[in-house]
C-alpha cells in the first residue's frame, strides 16, 4: 500500500477559514486594546497639555510657585492704559489702595476662585486620603484576619462575606448621605474631616477586607503549622508569620482604595468639603479641631469651578490646572504605596 | 539496645512485648491507648496501641493513607487544627499526662513536643530570624542567650559550618536539604523532649538524606524521635523500632530489626520485602 501524501505538506497549503478566524480574532482584539489605549492617552495629553501649561511656565523656576502655594482667590479683570490687567483679590485691594484716584470708574470684573493657588486643597486631599485609608486598612485589615483565620466557614460567615461583596457595588453618593446622616448629623461630627475619614473607609472598606482576605489566604499554611509547632498562639504566629508575608497583597488593594477615596467627590460633598475655607487644615487651636474641621479638596474644587460658577477662559485655566495636580496627587500617594509594597516583598519573598 | 522480642501469632505484637518490659532502660515516654481518630465521619484510626520509648528512634511506616501522619499530628495536637478532626476514643500520655485533658496548655504540650514538616518551610526570614523564632515568641530577648541557641542548634543540626557567615541572609536561599536542617534546628532551639518527623527526607537527594540520618542518629542522645518514613532502608537504617500501619490500624510494632528480619505478620513481612498490594 501506497502511503498517503504527507499531510505535512498541509502547511505550505492556503488559509483555511480556520486561520482567518483566528487572523480575524486576533485583529479585532488587539484594535480593541488600542482603542481603549487611545482614549486614555487623548484624557492625559488634553489634562495634560492644558493643566501643564497652567502649573509649568516657561521662565524660572519654570513651576507656578503660586497656584501650588496660594489659596484659591477671586480674580479682578480691568482696563488700565489700554491694557487689560488681571490681579487677585488681595493684590487688587492693595492696588485700588495705592491708585484710588485712578481706578474711581473703571469697570472691574471679578471671576471667583480664578486667582491664586490650590493649596489648601491640595493638603485638604492628602489628609482625607491618609485618615481614611488609615482607618479604612486598621478595620479592613481586623475584619480579614478574622474571616480567614478564625472565623468557621458556616452560613453566618458566608452571609457576612456576601454583603461586604454587595457593599462594595453601593453608589458612592449613597455613602455620602450615609455619612451625611450618621456622621454629620446623628453624632453630631458637623461638616468634618472625621465625618469623611469615616465615610470614605466605610466606602473602601469592602475592597479592602476582600484584598487582605485573599492576601491572607495566599500564605501557605506551612508557616502557620510551623509557628504553631513551635509553641506560638494563634495571634502570635498571625502577627510574625502570617501577616507580614501578607502586607504586600494588602497593600495592593490600597492602592485600589487610595485611588478611589482620592477621587470620590460624592461621599465628601456632604460630609468634609468646604467650597472655601481661609485658614489652612494646621491653623487650629486644639487637636479635636484638627479632626472637626472641614477642609477643601482638590475634587470638590473642580466640581465646584467646573459646574456652580460661570464658565469662562480664566475658570478654564483653573479647572485644567486643578485636574493636573490632582492627578498627579493621586499618583504621588499610590506610588508610596507601591514602593512601600515593593520594600516589603524583597523583605519577605516566598 | 537490644531486647527481644518473641514471634507470635498475636494480632497485636506490642502486647506481648511491652517496650518497658523489654528494657528496663527505656522508659515509655509516649504511651497511646486504644487511640481512635475521625475526620468527620470517616474514621482514620482504628484502636491504635502503642508505647514509645525514651531517647530511641521509632519509625512509623505504612501504605500511603494509613494514617501515619495523623497519628504523629496527634502526638503535638496539630489535628486541633482541622475542623471536625477529633480523638474519638483512647487516650495519648506523654510523660503520664493525658494530652487530651482540657486542662492541657497546648501551647506548653507544643514547646516539649517539636515537629518536623515533610514539606520543610523554613519562614521567610532570614535563619537567624528562623531559628531564634520558638525563643522569642516565649519572650527570649537577651541578645547573647539568642546567639548562643543559634550557634548550638545549627551544629546540633550540622548545619552550622555550612551557613555561619551568612546567619543574616534569608532562609529560602539555602538548598533543600539546608532548609530542612533549619527546621530541625529551629525545632530543636526550644529544646523540646520529643521531635515528630513527617517524612524529613522526602524531598531531598541521597547526599542530604544521609546527613538528616546521621543527624537523627546523633539527635537520638538527647531527645525522643518519632519518625515517619517511606523509605524502608531509611526506617532500617536509623530507627530503634518501627511500628508497621495499614488502613488506620497498627499491624505489628517491634524493634526494627524484628520488623524488618523477622516479622510476624504476614502483612509486615509483604510490605518490607516490597511485594505489598
Ligand atoms: N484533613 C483531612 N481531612 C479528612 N481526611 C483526611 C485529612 N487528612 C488525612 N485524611 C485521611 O485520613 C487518612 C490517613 O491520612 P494520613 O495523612 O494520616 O496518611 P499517611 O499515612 O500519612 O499517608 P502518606 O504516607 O501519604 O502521607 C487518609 O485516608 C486520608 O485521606
Ligand atoms: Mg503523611
Amino acid at each position: 500500500m501506497k502511503p498517503a501524501p504527507s499531510a505535512f505538506a498541509a502547511i505550505f497549503g492556503r488559509p483555511t477559514p480556520a486561520k482567518r478566524v483566528e487572523t480575524g480574532v486576533f485583529w479585532l482584539l488587539r484594535l480593541c486594546t488600542y482603542f481603549v489605549l487611545l482614549c486614555a492617552a487623548f484624557i492625559f495629553w488634553d489634562i495634560g497639555s492644558k493643566g501643564g501649561a497652567v502649573v509649568f511656565q516657561s521662565s524660572a523656576p519654570f513651576i507656578n510657585v503660586p497656584f501650588l502655594t496660594e489659596s484659591p482667590e477671586t480674580l479682578n479683570v480691568f482696563v488700565r492704559d489700554g491694557r487689560e490687567q488681571t490681579m487677585g483679590d488681595r493684590a487688587f485691594r492693595q492696588f485700588k489702595a495705592e491708585h484710588a484716584a485712578e481706578m474711581k470708574g473703571v469697570a472691574v470684573e471679578t471671576y471667583v476662585y480664578s486667582a491664586g493657588g490650590i493649596f489648601p486643597n491640595i493638603a485638604g486631599t492628602v489628609l482625607l486620603v491618609l485618615g481614611s485609608i488609615l482607618i479604612a486598612l486598621v478595620l479592613g485589615v481586623l475584619s480579614a484576619i478574622y474571616l480567614s483565620e478564625y472565623a468557621t466557614e458556616g452560613p453566618f460567615i458566608r452571609f457576612l462575606r456576601l454583603s461586604i461583596v454587595n457593599l462594595a457595588g453601593v453608589p458612592s453618593i449613597v455613602f455620602g448621605l450615609f455619612g451625611f446622616g450618621m456622621f454629620v448629623i446623628a453624632l453630631d461630627f458637623g461638616v468634618s474631616l472625621l465625618a469623611g475619614w469615616l465615610t470614605m473607609a466605610f466606602m473602601v472598606l469592602p475592597i479592602i477586607i476582600t484584598a487582605s482576605e485573599e492576601a491572607l489566604k495566599a500564605v501557605p499554611q506551612g508557616y502557620r503549622e510551623g509557628s504553631l509547632a513551635l509553641g506560638a498562639t494563634k495571634f502570635q504566629t498571625i502577627l510574625t508569620n502570617v501577616l507580614p508575608y501578607a502586607l504586600p497583597g494588602i497593600l495592593t488593594s490600597s492602592v485600589l482604595a487610595i485611588a478611589r477615596v482620592a477621587g470620590e467627590t460624592a461621599p465628601i460633598m456632604f460630609t468634609a468639603a468646604f467650597v472655601m475655607r481661609d485658614e489652612l487644615p494646621w491653623q487650629v487651636q486644639k487637636w479635636t479641631d484638627f479632626i472637626f474641621q472641614g477642609v477643601m479638596a482638590l475634587p470638590y474644587h473642580i466640581y465646584v469651578v467646573a459646574s456652580k460658577i460661570p464658565q469662562n477662559e480664566y475658570t478654564r485655566d483653573v479647572q485644567y490646572g486643578t485636574a493636573f495636580v490632582f492627578l498627579f496627587t493621586v499618583a504621588a500617594i499610590a506610588m508610596t504605596a507601591v514602593i512601600l509594597r515593593q520594600r516589603l516583598r524583597k523583605k519577605y519573598q516566598w | 539496645m537490644t531486647e527481644s522480642v518473641a514471634p507470635s501469632a498475636a494480632p497485636r505484637p506490642l502486647a506481648v512485648a511491652p517496650v518497658a518490659a523489654a528494657s528496663p532502660a527505656a522508659r515509655a515516654a509516649i504511651e497511646i491507648d486504644d487511640v481512635d481518630f475521625h475526620y468527620g465521619a470517616s474514621k482514620a484510626l482504628h484502636d491504635i496501641t502503642l508505647n514509645i520509648p525514651e531517647r530511641q528512634v521509632t519509625a512509623f511506616i505504612g501504605p500511603s493513607g494509613c494514617g501515619k501522619s495523623t497519628l504523629l499530628r496527634c502526638l503535638n495536637r496539630m489535628n486541633d487544627l482541622i475542623d471536625g478532626a477529633r480523638v474519638s476514643a483512647g487516650r495519648i500520655r506523654i510523660d503520664g499526662v493525658n494530652i487530651f485533658d482540657p486542662r492541657v496548655d497546648v501551647i506548653e504540650l507544643r514547646k516539649r513536643v517539636g515537629m518536623v514538616f515533610q514539606k520543610s518551610n523554613p519562614f521567610p526570614k532570614s535563619i537567624y530570624e528562623n531559628i531564634t523564632y520558638g525563643l522569642r515568641i516565649q519572650g527570649q530577648k537577651t541578645k547573647a542567650r539568642l546567639d548562643e541557641v543559634v550557634e548550638h542548634s545549627l551544629r546540633g543540626a550540622a548545619l552550622w559550618d555550612e551557613v555561619k557567615d551568612r546567619l543574616h541572609e534569608s532562609a529560602l536561599g539555602l538548598s533543600g536539604g539546608q532548609q530542612q536542617r533549619v527546621c530541625i534546628a529551629r525545632a530543636i532551639a526550644v529544646e523540646p523532649e520529643i521531635i515528630l518527623m513527617d517524612e524529613p527526607c522526602s524531598a531531598l537527594d541521597p547526599i542530604a538524606t544521609a546527613k538528616v540520618e546521621e543527624l537523627i542518629h546523633g539527635l537520638k542522645k538527647q531527645f525522643t524521635i518519632v519518625i515517619v518514613t517511606h523509605n524502608m532502608q531509611q526506617a532500617a537504617r536509623c530507627s530503634d523500632r518501627t511500628a508497621f500501619f495499614y488502613l488506620g490500624k497498627l499491624i505489628e510494632y517491634a524493634d526494627t530489626r524484628t520488623i524488618f528480619m523477622n516479622p510476624a505478620n504476614p502483612q509486615t513481612e509483604a510490605y518490607v520485602s516490597g511485594r505489598f498490594g
